[in-house]
């Protein structure tokens, strides 16, 4: 086991204020139950999970509520006890409608865990159907469900398994939080992942800000077998990216489209790892994670640890409720955070953090044109013409920004903050983004009903 | 009170367009000063005038447009000082107005304004000017002659021929020394001279990021390496007369009519370089960097056309 | 003189032979073309407006010509223009109905609740990715004018963050009712008078909290217009909506709707 510092910069990448200091030196603290979970069957990328209650119905803190509803896709368990109040469909943060499960919840220490595995004596096989039962899936932001990701095609070997500790979005201190105070169930997930993934060399990429963490980390993986490094990011954003942590941590370029596994890599973000640890050796599904309550709008900033489906009007409360003039509040940090108006959405797996921001904290604007000064190409991590997206896009050209590759756009939101004319470059990709993916799943549509009325 | 809804990200750096055009403006400055130390209160006149004109200009052109105002972001009055910069000292001040009507009326706001002009602004009015005005544009004097901004005068203003006139002609043997050079005292345009004053200009930008190294270093290697082919006269001194510095550091490095692409900005720095060489050498005019700019203006959108960034995983 | 004559040859020789190149080209070169496309092209609106999913008048011209599309797939083409079309073609006319475009929306920033401000990209699609849009209501009209940058007649004006039709100007093309994200426009007879000015499914008290001309539901237009026999409305979850094949004429409806949302020709006057 030794520290590194990476010595691979990618292109681009920028130096938002990262206003940590809010939340970094408060512990996790453990939400008391709130009276009503909403629990989302939409949690992870992918396929919903199927629901398998049904209103009236009673379940026990643990137990499946919504089964996976395909191959990318992970099962749901009810955060805590309590009966079932109905099953609406909820909006969620990111906007889309899911159903949900709203679960009247009562102080109960009962629980339906899984029974709890020996890693070290368990198969490969054991291991990997219990991260698949526990539904554990990406807990950085994406949520791409974890037994897929730790399962790769028979023809493709995984040689670096990368976590994710850079933390780069501002506000934030979850993971960093994580580190320091669970470094012991990180190091137990990175065994256990190591053996699932045929042992594998891993590489542990923190930002260069979380000194704290890095010890923490060191000390808990001081006397690991095998091919273990800690490599210290330069303090970049987005260095949390999947593809730049692989690029700046490995120096391996994830081809256009492709997944990590190509080049050989699993990248798992640590909150994952320690909850794979715990669905092992205690048995317990993913049903809560930490949260960073945080922003100037929040009277407490914290560092939560709360049950999925837990409102966020209650996640608030708990920081000490929000100021008189929260203009603001983000599902995330202010980077890529999704912007929400409603307070009755509830967290989910890959709810990092909630971010508050009063007035003077909130950035308002009005476009001017492009000057064609090239600061968004300097910023954009993945190499791409934002300015000339950005306007093909204005001119309804989707073409034009499909031919400059707005399809590898990370949406990380360099090209936006750094616009001196206040463009809605990253707007306009999203929005170049969907109308592609429209188009092609229009087309797909129109393939297979033409295969259909072939046959 | 109500929330603010946008889409991410939610943050943004402490830039705009108004602070690089205030950066631009600022780097200009060391020159603006050598200008007025050489040429007194003829360039007190001049860039004051043309300044003026320019934002006047500009605010009268929004109005009739009926479009928000936009002389506080600076560009209008960047065009003003950089128009003043590239033109002769005696030259009488309407045609410095009418040069900088054109330059905003004509050559920016008549495309839509910032950022839709394809040609510089400030080097189409020196271009309309040179055209309309030629006798007035070509006519040089040499600093010595001029009154001080402090009031002491010395010997009445003396026509005198540029150094570039004497490349020309290959008359090296009248050229003055490195130094002069350096310094600026010099026959020529009232920004242009002083080769010192701008490159610590063109340094700040470059050290604010407000433009890259790209066009200033390939425009002045690509005359350079050409000089020394050519021979005769030493390549420094084509480097350092006429407007290449000022041309190749404040006007070729103009954002919306250069190349985005750090590919295409070289492109353009040796395409200005060569023109403005082989019109220098063959073409009509002793100077040939604001015609080289303008055609190559002409040309990026080609340029950026071709010299696209591969994307990050691209093959 | 010699160097005159010289030049007036050149150029007077330059110019014959590639007059002869042009008049050959004409000859063996030139495409032969029903010239019922012409015609057809010419009887046509001229609108240029895509809605009859062909590339243009020219090209719906062409597919009537060739007989891949049906007299009657333009929308801007009055009964006079059908029949027209169809004499061109030698076939008989079919009646069409005209059909204009109507937004089921009466929120206007007044009326319903706005949950925050919008900065960004004034683009409803846009608007909406952005927490659902700024409106509180899911259903109704953003306001950002999607659908009046793709009207080809400028039909649509955006009054008080509300799109509003013109009926005069509507040809029926549908681009509007395509490019809404919130699908709030629909094409419905031009001859219709009544109209339910809403399109939020959810329970009343959720539709209140949200806009106060919002449908509840409470099936009092169906009672007075004769009841679920008549058939001329019919619902969906909490929303009432005019049968249009079958629309109600009484324009005595619309001042008994409790939530003001029914109104007598909905169309608007815009100032082209």
């Amino acid at each position: 086991m030794k520290t590194v510092k990476s010595s691979f910069k990618f292109h681009g990448g920028v130096h938002p204020e990262y206003h940590k200091d809010l939340a970094r030196d408060k512990a996790i603290e453990a939400i008391p139950l709130p009276g009503t979970l909403v629990i989302s069957m939409s949690q992870h990328l992918g396929a919903p999970a199927k629901c398998i209650v049904k209103p009236g119905d009673k379940v026990v803190k643990g137990q499946l509520i919504g089964e996976k509803g395909g191959f990318i896709s992970a099962n749901v368990h009810a955060s805590a006890c309590g009966t079932v109040k109905s099953i609406e469909l909820k909006q969620g943060a990111a906007g889309g409608y899911a159903n949900a499960v709203v679960l009247e919840t009562e102080a109960s220490d009962e629980t339906a865990y899984m029974p709890p595995l020996d890693w070290k004596t368990a198969t490969k096989e054991e291991l990997l159907k219990r991260v698949e039962d526990a539904g554990i899936c990406g807990m950085g932001g994406a949520g791409f469900p974890s037994s897929v990701k730790l399962n790769p095609p028979p023809d493709k070997h995984c040689e670096y398994l990368i976590l994710n500790g850079a933390e780069c979005e501002p506000y934030l201190t979850a993971d960093f939080r994580m580190m320091l105070e669970r470094a012991d169930r990180v190091r137990t997930g990175v065994e256990i992942m190591r053996k699932v993934l045929n042992g594998p060399a891993v590489r542990i990429a923190v930002e260069a800000n979380k000194p704290e963490a890095i010890a923490a980390l060191e000390k808990a993986f001081a006397d690991i077998e095998g091919n273990v490094e800690i490599v210290v990011l330069p303090v970049l954003y987005p260095q949390g990216s999947e593809k730049h942590q692989i690029y700046a941590t490995v120096k391996r370029i994830v081809p256009e489209g492709g997944l990590p596994i190509e080049v050989g890599c699993v990248v798992e973000n640590i909150g994952t790892v320690a909850a794979i640890a715990d669905a092992v050796t205690l048995g317990k599904p993913l049903i809560e994670r930490v949260t960073t309550v945080t922003g100037d709008g929040v009277n407490d900033p914290k560092n939560v640890l709360a049950p999925c489906g837990t409102r966020y009007e209650d996640m608030v409360a708990f920081a000490g409720g929000a100021k008189e003039d929260v203009r603001k509040v983000l599902s995330g940090g202010p980077m890529m955070g999704f912007n929400v108006a409603d307070m009755s959405i509830s967290t989910t797996k890959t709810t990092s953090g909630l971010t508050l921001l009063t007035e003077k904290s909130v950035f308002q604007y009005s476009s001017h044109p492009c000057i064609n000064c090239g600061t968004c190409l300097r910023a954009c991590p993945m190499s791409l013409n934002p300015a000339a997206i950005s306007c093909a896009v204005e001119s309804d050209d989707i073409a034009f920004a499909e031919k400059y590759g707005v399809m590898n756009c990370i949406e990380c939101g360099a090209c936006s903050f750094s616009c001196p004319a206040y463009r809605d470059v990253t707007q306009n990709c999203r929005r170049a983004k969907a109308a592609i993916r429209t188009r092609i799943a229009r087309e797909k549509a129109a393939t297979a009903a033409a295969a259909e009325k072939r046959s | 009170m109500k929330l603010i809804l946008s889409s991410s990200p939610h943050a943004h750096a402490k830039n705009s367009v108004s602070s690089m055009m205030r950066d631009v403006i600022i780097a200009l400055l060391p020159a603006a000063g050598c200008s007025v130390w050489f040429f007194g209160m003829r360039a007190v006149w001049l860039i004051a005038v043309c300044i003026a004109a320019s934002v006047v200009t500009e605010a009268v052109c929004r109005i009739a447009m009926k479009r928000e105002n936009s002389i506080g972001d600076f560009s209008a009055v960047l065009t003003g000082l950089l128009l003043a910069l590239n033109l002769p000292p005696d030259l009488p001040l309407w045609m410095a107005v009418t040069g900088s009507v054109f330059a905003i009326a004509v050559a920016k706001q008549v495309f839509g304004g910032l950022g839709y002009n394809p040609f510089n602004p400030a080097l189409s009015a020196r271009a309309f000017m040179l055209i309309s005005f030629t006798g007035a544009m070509t006519t040089w004097s040499n600093p010595a002659g001029y009154e001080s901004v402090t009031g002491a005068t010395s010997v009445d203003a003396v026509t005198c021929a540029t150094p570039l006139m004497f490349i020309k002609k290959g008359d090296v043997s009248q050229l003055t020394s490195l130094k002069s050079f350096l310094l600026g005292n010099i026959g020529g345009c009232i920004g242009e001279t002083c080769a010192i004053a701008l490159l610590i200009g063109a340094a700040y930008l470059i050290i604010r990021k407000v433009i890259t190294w790209h066009i200033p270093v390939s425009f002045l290697a690509t005359m350079f390496v050409f000089a020394l082919f050519k021979g005769g006269v030493p390549p420094i001194l084509h480097v350092l007369s006429g407007g290449a510095i000022l041309g190749a550091c404040f006007m070729a490095t103009d954002y919306v009519t250069s190349p985005i692409t750090a590919k295409g900005k070289i492109v353009f720095g040796i395409g200005c370089g060569l023109l403005t060489m082989c019109i220098r050498s063959g073409g009509g005019y002793p100077e040939g960097v604001s015609f080289a700019i303008l055609i190559m203006n002409a040309v990026t959108p080609l340029i950026n056309r071709y010299t696209q960034p591969k994307p990050f995983g691209r093959k | 003189m010699s160097a005159v004559l010289i030049a007036i040859g050149v150029v007077a020789g330059v110019g014959a032979v590639a007059a002869l190149a042009l008049a050959i080209a004409d000859k063996y070169l030139a495409v032969q073309e029903d010239p019922r496309i012409g015609l057809i092209t010419a009887a046509l609106p001229g609108a240029n407006c895509g809605g009859c999913g062909f590339p243009g008048c020219d090209g719906y011209a062409r597919a009537l010509v060739a007989g891949t599309a049906a007299n009657g797939a333009c929308s801007a083409a009055d009964d006079k223009c059908v029949a027209e079309i169809a004499k061109i073609l030698g076939v008989a006319a079919t009646a069409t109905e005209k059909r204009v475009a109507i937004v089921h929306c009466c929120g206007t920033r007044s009326n319903a609740i706005r949950v925050g401000d919008y900065n960004g990209i004034a683009d409803c699609a846009a608007a909406a990715a952005v927490a659902g849009g700024d409106k509180g209501c899911r259903f109704g009209c953003l306001g950002y004018g999607a659908c009046a940058n793709v009207c080809p007649k400028h039909a649509i004006s955006i009054v008080d963050g509300l799109a509003k039709v013109d009926k005069r100007l509507c040809i029926g093309c549908g681009k509007c009712v395509n490019v809404c994200p919130r699908r709030v426009i629909e094409l419905v007879p031009a001859k219709a008078t009544v109209h339910v000015l809403c399109n939020n499914p959810l329970r009343g008290p959720d539709v209140r909290k949200v806009c106060q001309v919002g449908c509840m539901g409470c099936h009092l237009c169906e009672k007075n217009s004769g009841g679920k026999e008549a058939g001329h409305f019919t619902f969906d979850g909490f929303l009432a909506k005019v049968n249009y094949e079958n629309y109600p004429t009484d324009g005595a409806l619309v001042g008994k709707c409790p939530a003001k949302c029914i109104v007598e020709d909905a169309h608007f006057e815009s100032g082209h």
